[in-house]
């Protein structure tokens, strides 16, 4: 097991299992869009790094080079930078609305709010 | 090349181009009439496609000629032609309804904006049933995805925005996830083509990250598809969304992530590496059974109708899955045949409820008391709806449960035939209750007759006469779905 060689891989699964846990076990809305955020980021890493071949060249044919990287994951992740960000950004506005109609952002509030007027007006 | 060579593409092109159009526009009534051509348009290329998948097989187009598989590839057979005729078909039925609802739903100002959302993801769905390339699925997926939650958000109470906030975590999970399994696969492939990939994967067998990625996009589709115990965004998404989102993503979003993973399993991966590989007949018998007796039981619970039928959903989708896990042309065909009959009874009920919501100001079981009387038409149409979603013969619901069954019996196991009729006796208590409160209960106002509006009213008849129709005159949906299935089973490598 070459540990080096899989430090990629380390790092990738690391954010992944991270940002999981920090959608799961915070309350406030705001941390769990950042654990979502970071969840995301991951998967970039999980395209990017192996298309990269150490003294690889961009893949423009030449005879000089033998070795090229592979560029496609780059093109597929830039797409879904663009997904996370939109995502992000709807994420946080539907927060901003949240925060103007309850006068919180904790889930366990929202939760209490929902609660009690359900007691008030039982329908 | 002529006009009908490019329908694949006009399909998607047309609605995703109706969006910005209509936020040009900035006005309700030309970007309702724009959008309702679009959805109409969409419908016709959809059913153009399905007579040419019919005569050809499969129909494949290369996106700017790029030919596959290093192209992006659209591709349509018969099951991908069945399904966007459902979904382009769904929103040609429910868009009429729309102007009635939301005018009584959103402020005005909103109405254009909500026309745009409506028309992205029509284009999502339709964009994830075409495609034949993994990453363009996700594309279209987070497209159609991203639309949905800001069409949940536009609900008239402030819960639609913790629902739609709940929806879009989960949902983005789910995205990832699938994202993460279409990494894998391409690591290992080398290539993004679905047909491709799974002729690539034939060659290099059960490696551990094919498997890793075969986990990751059923957890990934099944958050989609609200799978029991993945189903916790489902049931406040459609309480709190507007009654037409309601109608509209009930009868279409699921089903096309269904269609998603149908694809993956049979057409990628192939059916011996998902069911003989790993113990995946055993987990989806499990989770599907479990959807159809809980979720059942806890739709029995419920007080507002909404709700108690988004419950029904979850249950209804363990019937599709439970097809998936048999393995054989008859249960598959008894999932595909049960996508477009709940569907139709699915989309007739939330629409009807929406008519409810505008006329008596809410679905809960107290407010639709003596709705028989008042509203006759409105309350016999979400009853014929239920009769379905329970399985009476003579409704659509019934076709499914027999072709469930009669996939039991096929495998042998009795046990799960009686289950399935079992599970179905509890939908009867859940419709009941509605039956009840609407027919033998005294009216809770004025016993005035005031029904939904027209234009409500029509398309969810459209839809009810579509469960009995398609409940008396099983051929045309039992031989599409069964060719379908049969085509699936048979390219399956």
């Amino acid at each position: 097991m070459n540990v080096a060689g899989h430090f990629s891989y380390a790092v990738t699964i690391f954010l992944m299992v991270a940002g999981l846990f920090i959608v799961i076990a915070r309350g406030n809305l705001i941390k769990k869009l950042v654990g979502l955020g970071i969840f995301q980021t991951s998967v970039y890493m999980l395209y990017i790094a192996p298309g990269k071949l150490i003294g690889g060249t961009a893949p423009i044919v030449s005879e000089a080079f033998r070795v090229y990287s592979n560029p496609l994951p780059h093109v597929l992740i830039l797409t879904a930078i663009v997904v996370g960000v939109a995502t992000l950004a709807l994420g946080l506005a539907l927060v901003v609305r949240i925060r103007e109609t309850y006068g919180g952002i904790e889930e366990d509030e929202i939760l209490a709010a929902d609660r009690q007027e359900d007691e008030a007006s039982p329908s | 090349m002529t006009f009908a060579q490019h329908l694949p593409a006009l399909q998607v092109v047309v609605p995703l181009v109706t969006a910005p159009l209509t936020v040009l526009l900035r006005d309700r009534r030309a970007a309702y009439g724009l959008l309702l051509l679009a959805a109409w348009a969409s419908f016709a290329i959809a059913i153009a496609l399905w007579q040419q998948a019919s005569a050809a097989g499969v129909v494949s187009y290369a996106i700017g000629s790029w030919a596959p598989p290093w192209g992006i590839e659209y591709r349509v057979d018969r099951l991908s032609a069945m399904v966007l005729v459902l979904v382009s078909g769904m929103a040609a039925v429910v868009l009429p309804a729309t102007r009635a609802s939301i005018e009584a739903e959103l402020p005005r100002e909103q109405h254009y904006l909500f026309y745009t959302m409506f028309a992205l993801c029509l284009a999502g769905l339709l964009g994830i049933t075409i495609t034949g390339d993994a990453f363009n699925i996700f594309v279209f997926l987070e497209i159609s995805s991203l639309s949905t939650y800001v069409l949940i958000a536009m609900g008239r109470e402030r819960r639609a925005l913790v629902a739609a906030y709940q929806y879009l975590i989960m949902g983005t999970i789910g995205a990832t996830f699938i994202v993460i399994g279409i990494g894998l696969l391409y690591l290992q492939t080398g290539t993004l083509n679905l047909v491709d990939m799974g002729h690539r994967l034939r060659d290099i067998g059960g490696h551990r990250p094919v498997l890793a990625a075969l986990a990751f996009l059923t957890v990934g589709l099944s958050l989609k598809l609200a799978l029991f115990p993945l189903h916790q965004w489902l049931p406040n998404a459609y309480a709190y969304a507007p009654s037409v989102v309601a109608a509209f993503l009930a009868a279409t979003a699921t089903k096309v992530a269904v269609y998603a993973l149908l694809r993956f399993y049979f057409s990628v991966f192939g059916e011996s590496a998902v069911f003989n590989r790993l113990p995946m007949q055993e987990v989806m018998l499990m989770l599907a059974l479990g959807g159809m007796f809980i979720a059942s039981a806890v739709a029995c619970f419920q007080d507002n109708l909404k709700r108690l039928f988004a419950y029904s959903s979850v249950s209804q989708i363990g019937y599709i899955v439970l097809g998936i896990s048999f393995d054989s042309v008859t249960g598959l065909t008894a999932s595909i045949i049960h996508l477009f009959n709940h569907a139709f009874a699915k989309g007739a009920i939330f629409l009807l409820l929406g008519g409810v919501a505008a006329t008596l100001g809410g679905v809960t079981l107290d407010r639709v008391r003596g709705m028989g009387r008042r509203m006759p038409l409105t309350a016999f149409g979400i009853t014929v709806g239920g009769l379905s979603l329970i399985g009476i013969p003579g409704t659509a619901g019934f076709v499914t449960k027999w072709y469930l069954v009669l996939a039991a019996l096929q495998k042998g196991q009795w046990w799960l035939a009686f289950l399935i009729v079992l599970s179905s006796l509890i939908a009867v208590v859940y419709v009941w209750r509605f039956v009840e409160a609407a027919y033998f209960r005294a009216p809770a106002g004025g016993g005035e007759v005031r029904e939904a509006p027209w234009s409500m009213l029509v398309p969810a008849w459209v839809l009810i006469g579509a469960v009995l129709y398609f409940g008396l005159d099983t051929s045309f949906t039992v031989g599409q779905g069964s060719q379908a299935a049969a085509a699936l089973l048979r390219a399956s490598p």
